[in-house]
């Protein structure tokens, strides 16, 4: 008895807002207004393979891609280094990695726009040099080095994580039976790490595929990307039945990519997301 | 890899993770709205932001939906940890499921789908609605951080409790309250940064004037560049390192709080 009057609220409140409201969305994927009231449709779905939208997700999808192994490659030889640390550095490091992120996000990003602008700092110490001012902001590549700076801490903590509890003794084994550090890092360092990998990966690219701030302010009108095609959809253009089925499409990418990375992640030991 | 390798890879990263903080910092005390060329020192861009009526009311609306979504969602949320906890099997299963969905569903989804459900039950946008989203993405943390303490309880405490002849309201008070104390803690900690920070789900179920800072800083950014967004940078960071400050003294202490970016834990 006491034990459901205290999970009542909660159960009340999580099937309102967070059961319904998907419900909704689904139906709204599926149900639009015609002439004689709502009908059944797939038109929202029928219109997202149109060439001009189909090009807006593979351009999110690549450059989300793009970014997760950006994140991947600068990111692992720094949880590497960073695990080698004396204990007491192993905490200044990380407190370094995880302190810009309590700056709010918006922030962070914006912090870019007077570094790269034409007017901006970069411009203005390349001119020093007698180079002329580039075209820095406002494309993709701002844009992926937006989504690299807000999102390298992401892949970061979980691989540090990882490689601090990994078994040291297995490491000397390999050298002891006389694996060179190269050998030892590509048959036992790295994947015994997967776990941390796997995790890092899912947790740039999830936030990456689905952004529509760093491609609105890093991007100006340059780079649209499936998060601004599902706002934009929202809140100016008023289609819900169609914002509605991109953002199952969304989802379902979404879904799809962490089905095929936890069967990667085949032991499951260590992180897991689900 | 040799020792000084190592060294300057991480200078190198560091000062990437830290240049354009430090950039947004310097250039709050220009005098001029350049950001490449220094015209001098001046306050006049921290004098403008104490003026702007809009940053100030979006201010005020931050800490209040903070505040009161954090209560709201520690409090239900160790409710429901605590009937979780002594549940067990499918439904058990089912409703950790639910719960996990906004964790793991992308902000902007989150933030249409409660639109919609705000849109077509007629409810005007504004505050409500918005206290109503952050307390709907800020419980699940709550209860996954509660939920182990739950679980390291062991029942015998309780039922000697109830035993020795306390009341289940006296029980609760005096025997698992103390013990689940830094589960609630975090959790609290937890939702009200995550409220704190929150731009997309905000952006999506607030109208009528009612607006966060991030939202406004949004809106802000998106007309250029604004050296008042330089000061009031400099102002969050410098809280915020103050706040960890602060926080770190008391866990030193025995205060036994440890406390990751929200950000961080997601989806781990």
């Amino acid at each position: 008895m006491l034990k459901r009057l205290s999970t009542a609220p909660y159960l009340l409140w999580s099937f309102l807002l967070i059961v319904v409201p998907l419900v909704m969305v689904l139906g709204y994927s599926l149900i639009r207004t015609g002439p004689g009231g709502p009908e059944f449709s797939l038109n929202g779905f029928i219109k997202f393979t149109d060439p001009l939208y189909l090009k807006v997700l593979g351009l999110s999808v690549w450059i989300a891609l793009q970014s997760t192994v950006l994140c991947l490659v600068i990111g692992y030889p720094l949880a590497m280094i960073m695990a080698g640390l004396k204990p007491s550095a192993q905490r200044t490091a990380m407190t370094m990695i995880v302190l810009p992120m309590w700056m709010n996000f918006l922030l962070r990003t914006y912090a870019w726009i007077p570094i790269l602008g034409r007017n901006g700092l970069l411009n203005g110490l390349l001119a020093t040099i007698g180079i002329p001012p580039l075209n820095l902001l406002f494309n993709e590549g701002a844009v992926l080095l937006g989504m690299v700076y807000n999102f390298l801490p992401f892949m970061v903590l979980p691989i540090f994580t990882v490689l601090i509890r990994m078994d040291r003794s297995v490491i000397e084994a390999a050298q002891d039976l006389g694996a060179n550090r190269l050998h030892v890092f590509w048959r036992v360092t790295l994947p015994l790490s997967l776990p941390g990998v796997v995790s890092g990966v899912m947790m740039v690219f999830m936030p990456a595929v689905s952004t529509f701030v760093i491609s609105d302010l890093l991007g100006g009108s340059q780079v649209n990307l499936v998060g601004n095609l599902i706002k934009d959809q929202f809140l100016s253009v008023y289609d819900w039945n169609f914002g509605a089925s991109i953002s199952v499409v969304l989802m379902a990418l979404i879904l799809v990519s962490m089905w095929i990375l936890g069967k990667t992640d085949k032991n499951g030991s260590g992180v897991s997301f689900f | 890899m040799s020792r000084w390798l190592q060294k300057s890879y991480l200078f190198l990263i560091f000062t990437f993770l830290y240049a354009p903080i430090a950039v947004l910092i310097v250039f709050s005390f220009n005098d001029s709205k350049s950001t490449s060329n220094w015209s001098g020192f001046s306050l006049r861009w921290y004098a403008e932001l104490f003026q702007d009526d809009k940053i100030l009311s979006a201010l005020y609306y931050t800490l209040a939906i903070a505040l009161i979504s954090s209560l709201i969602s520690t409090v239900m949320g160790t409710f429901a940890a605590f009937g979780l906890s002594q549940m067990r099997g499918r439904f058990k299963g089912f409703v950790l499921g639910v719960n996990n969905l906004p964790i793991l569903n992308p902000d902007i989804v989150t933030g249409i789908a409660l639109m919609s459900l705000f849109v077509f039950t007629g409810t005007r946008l504004g505050f409500m609605t918005m206290l109503m989203a952050h307390i709907t993405f800020s419980t699940p943390y709550v209860i996954l951080s509660v939920l182990p303490k739950f679980k390291q309880l062991s029942s015998e405490m309780l039922d000697a409790a109830l035993d020795l002849g306390a009341t289940p309201w006296y029980a609760f008070r005096k025997v698992i309250l103390p013990e689940i104390m830094p589960g609630i803690i975090t959790g609290f900690l937890m939702a009200f940064t995550l409220s704190i920070d929150d731009f997309v789900i905000s952006f999506f179920t607030t109208g009528g004037g009612v607006s966060n800072l991030s939202i406004e800083i949004y809106s802000m950014a998106r007309r250029g560049i604004k050296p008042e967004i330089n000061a009031l940078s400099t102002l969050m960071f410098l809280t915020v390192l103050l706040l960890l400050f602060v926080i770190n003294r008391r866990s030193e202490k025995g205060a036994g709080v440890v406390l990751p970016k929200p950000d961080t834990l997601e989806r781990m």
